[in-house]
């Protein structure tokens, strides 16, 4: 009787650890050895939403043809999805393809997750523009993605009232902050606007509008110049704004946000090229009655934009069919009928040019059926977007954003100060790490 | 015969372990094991070399107690754990000063709709955590809250319950809010528990209902007292739903707000894995010396009273 027990046991304990090994090989890909051609399955872990219908025209479209399957797996968005790559990476089980935000792919490859696809995606260059393209390769002859959507900022403001209250759209940073005290003066319980310190990528787009470069490379050395002059000018500016009360402190994205929008206690917003989507649900009963204008100017004689937001698809070192997936990625990012159904599904705006244009950007966003050029206006804005320089660590000096402006906003202190704290926290960071950081 | 009497006594003293193995075995694969890797990872830490890009640049080495020297002499982490102790002074007591008199003035007699109202009291905490901050956070948004829109109306003043001391009362009311009931019914079902021949005693001595409820039912159901204060202990050195719910609701929360949210920051915000590792078995120890000291005060002085 003991004896059969302990046997019935052993044989539990043998079944379990096999299920678990099964259940090891389903989780990786197995290679089919042949890297360049044949039949390929790949796996892209994207957050945008129909996702699944642009994929499908690849897999019954070239898809079929080249027979390379792709399956979407829908992931969070942004900062999330990096760390989960990276935590795939480690056990080397990435997907095939991610969707990667630009200011991710310094992180992403100095943790070397993605494949350097030059050879096979290289030609795509011609449909972006520099300052798109160039976010992908970091500067080096490498390529490591493919840019899917962009983000160009601009100025959204409500026609109507702007009109009550006898405003003109600001077309400098001075303007700006005069409209602002303008308005106050007219109807103190408004604001034209919020400084929110809840969203890194807004003040980074600001920043880089004035010429910031955060990250730049000299050598094999980093440097880390986050308190420049332009940024230390973006920081003062609103800083000042904020603690004269010429605009609201409190974060975007809230209850409050909402209706402070919907009901027009807040009537401007410095936002990007997605603002009528999130216009549409945060307030709704405004449709129709707001207007877009290009970002106000540090000097009447600029013509420049900073980004926010905008992701490209990458393939991962992870993959064993990278050739494959580089294909899938430029057809996905320039094909125009994979184009036309990326902005239809998931309503995108195009990072290759020739799309900013036609098929679904022939017509205005809904939410803004006044103004009939919208598109035509977006797409001038998105060619004077200025270039970005993105680091290894842009997550800590997004986290650091958030919590020394949070503070000084709160408080309506000294902006510059946080600044510094922002690039102190950053290079020390850096130096943690090992990187080789120039002073 | 000889064979089988061996065998069957070998049987009979291997039961036991036999008996232990799939315990043990799920206690080291799901508890042992992630403990103990976390522990290796905090004593590891990634080295980068030059730029960081491309292949090799960057590699896991032994850092020894760097990863902990750093987090002890972290001020954020500090300025948390403080946050955290201040926080708990305010939820421990009102949460467990109101389950101990809700539950006596459930169990006497003169009550009624017990049953209603003990589940009433209970409701919420049978709502997830994440969905009570969410709720309050609204109510505390002064824009979108109907007591705000009552005060205005009333002429009253409306305090921002989303800054400064006012934060630690408005993260306290939602844990309080959230906790009183479970230690409510903890409490209950041990004064439920104590026999009746205890009060009709009392009440033959001339004991009125409030010193029946001081001198015996407090005292007896004071080992349900200690472990109640046990547990909210615990829960208090591990908020982390509540801040970082109404975070982005406010300016005045930050991301490292308690402990577990720069532990939770620095893995996951800052991909620092190794040093939040160091952080998590900081607070992991720091949480059981507190905790067990507490356990084991209580102990003695019931120790000393039952010799008394």
């Amino acid at each position: 009787m003991p004896y059969t027990k302990r046997r019935r046991l052993v044989r539990t304990a043998v079944a379990i650890a096999l299920g678990a090994t099964t259940l090891a090989a389903c989780g990786s890909q197995s290679a089919d050895g042949d890297t360049e051609s044949g039949p390929a399955s790949l796996t892209y872990w994207t957050w945008t939403p129909g996702m699944d219908k642009v994929v499908d025209l690849w897999n019954k479209g070239p898809g079929k043809k080249d027979r390379i399957t792709v399956t979407v797996k829908k992931q969070a968005s942004g900062d999330t999805l990096v760390t989960k790559i990276l935590t795939a990476h480690k056990a080397g089980k990435a997907p095939d393809l991610v969707q990667a935000e630009y200011q991710a792919l310094p992180t992403l490859v100095s943790n070397d997750a993605l494949a350097d696809i030059s050879k096979n995606a290289g030609e795509a260059e011609g449909k972006f523009a520099d300052g798109v393209w160039q976010q992908t390769t970091l500067g080096t002859d490498a390529v490591y993605a493919v840019p899917q959507d962009i983000g160009p900022m601009m100025f959204y403001y409500r026609e109507d009232l702007f009109k009550k209250y006898g405003l003109t759209v600001p077309t400098t940073w001075d303007e700006f902050a005069e409209t602002a005290r303008k308005l106050k003066k007219a109807a103190p319980e408004k604001d034209l606007t919020t400084f929110s310190a809840n969203d890194s990528g807004l003040f980074a787009g600001l920043a880089q509008q004035a010429g910031a470069k955060w990250w730049t490379t000299s050598g094999d050395r980093w440097k880390v110049a986050i308190n420049d002059a332009a940024t230390q000018k973006v920081a003062k500016f609103w800083g000042g704004l904020v603690k004269e009360g010429a605009i609201d402190n409190q974060p975007m994205y809230t209850p409050a946000w909402n209706k402070a929008l919907n009901t027009g206690k807040q009537i401007a917003w410095v936002s990007a090229v997605w603002a009528p989507g999130t216009l549409t649900t945060a307030a709704p009963d405004t449709k129709g009655k707001w207007a877009m204008a290009p970002l106000p100017q540090w000097s009447a004689s600029d013509n420049s934009t900073g980004s926010w937001g905008g992701s490209s698809t990458a393939v991962t070192t992870d993959s064993e069919h990278r050739a494959a997936a580089a294909k899938f990625a430029a057809w996905l990012n320039t094909d125009s009928e994979a184009l036309n159904a990326l902005a239809k599904e998931s309503g995108i705006y195009p990072a290759a040019t020739n799309a900013q244009t036609s098929g679904a950007f022939l017509k205005p966003p809904a939410y803004f059926a006044n103004q009939a050029d919208f598109y035509t206006k977006a797409a001038d804005i998105a060619e004077t977007t200025a270039p970005s320089a993105w680091g290894p660590n842009v997550n800590v000096a997004y986290t650091t954003f958030k919590d020394a402006f949070g503070a000084a906003a709160k408080s309506k202190s000294d902006f510059g100060a946080a600044l510094d704290e922002m690039q102190a926290d950053t290079v020390a960071d850096m130096k943690k790490q090992g990187f080789e950081v120039a002073e | 015969m000889k064979s089988t009497a061996r065998r069957r006594s070998y049987g009979v003293k291997g039961a036991p372990y036999a008996f232990l193995v799939p315990a043990t075995v799920l206690f080291a694969l799901f508890f042992a094991l992630p403990i103990g890797y976390a522990v290796w990872l905090s004593f590891r830490k990634v080295q980068v070399s030059g730029l960081g890009l491309g292949s090799g640049a960057r590699k896991e080495v032994w850092a020894g107690l760097e990863n902990y020297t750093d987090a002890l002499s972290d001020s954020e982490l500090l300025h948390g754990t403080l946050r955290v102790l201040g926080y708990g002074c305010i939820v421990v007591p009102v949460m467990l000063g109101l389950a101990l008199l809700f539950a006596l003035m459930l169990d006497s007699e003169k009550v009624r709709l017990a049953p209603v109202t003990r589940l009433a009291i209970f409701l919420p905490y049978a709502i997830p955590g994440v969905v009570a901050a969410l709720l309050w956070g609204f109510l505390y948004l002064p824009d979108v809250s109907p007591f705000y829109f009552v005060l205005d109306r009333l002429g009253m003043p409306q305090p921002d319950l989303l800054d400064g001391g006012p934060l630690f009362l408005a993260l306290s009311n939602i844990a309080v809010w959230g906790g009183t009931g479970f230690n409510m019914i903890v409490i209950y079902t041990s004064l439920q528990a104590i026999p009746a021949e205890v009060y009709e005693a009392a009440k033959l001595d001339g004991a009125t209902p409030l010193q029946i409820a001081l001198r015996i039912k407090i005292p007896m159901v004071s080992p349900s007292l200690v472990l109640t204060f046990f547990f909210s202990i615990i829960a208090t050195l591990q908020v982390f739903n509540e801040p970082t719910t109404l975070k982005p609701l406010t300016n005045s929360v930050s991301t490292t707000w308690s402990p577990l949210m720069k532990v939770h920051r620095d893995a996951f915000g800052e991909g620092d894995i190794h040093g939040a590792a160091a952080q998590a078995v900081i607070i992991a120890f720091a949480t059981l010396l507190l905790s067990f000291g507490f356990l084991r005060a209580a102990n003695r002085r019931q120790k000393q009273e039952a010799a008394r």
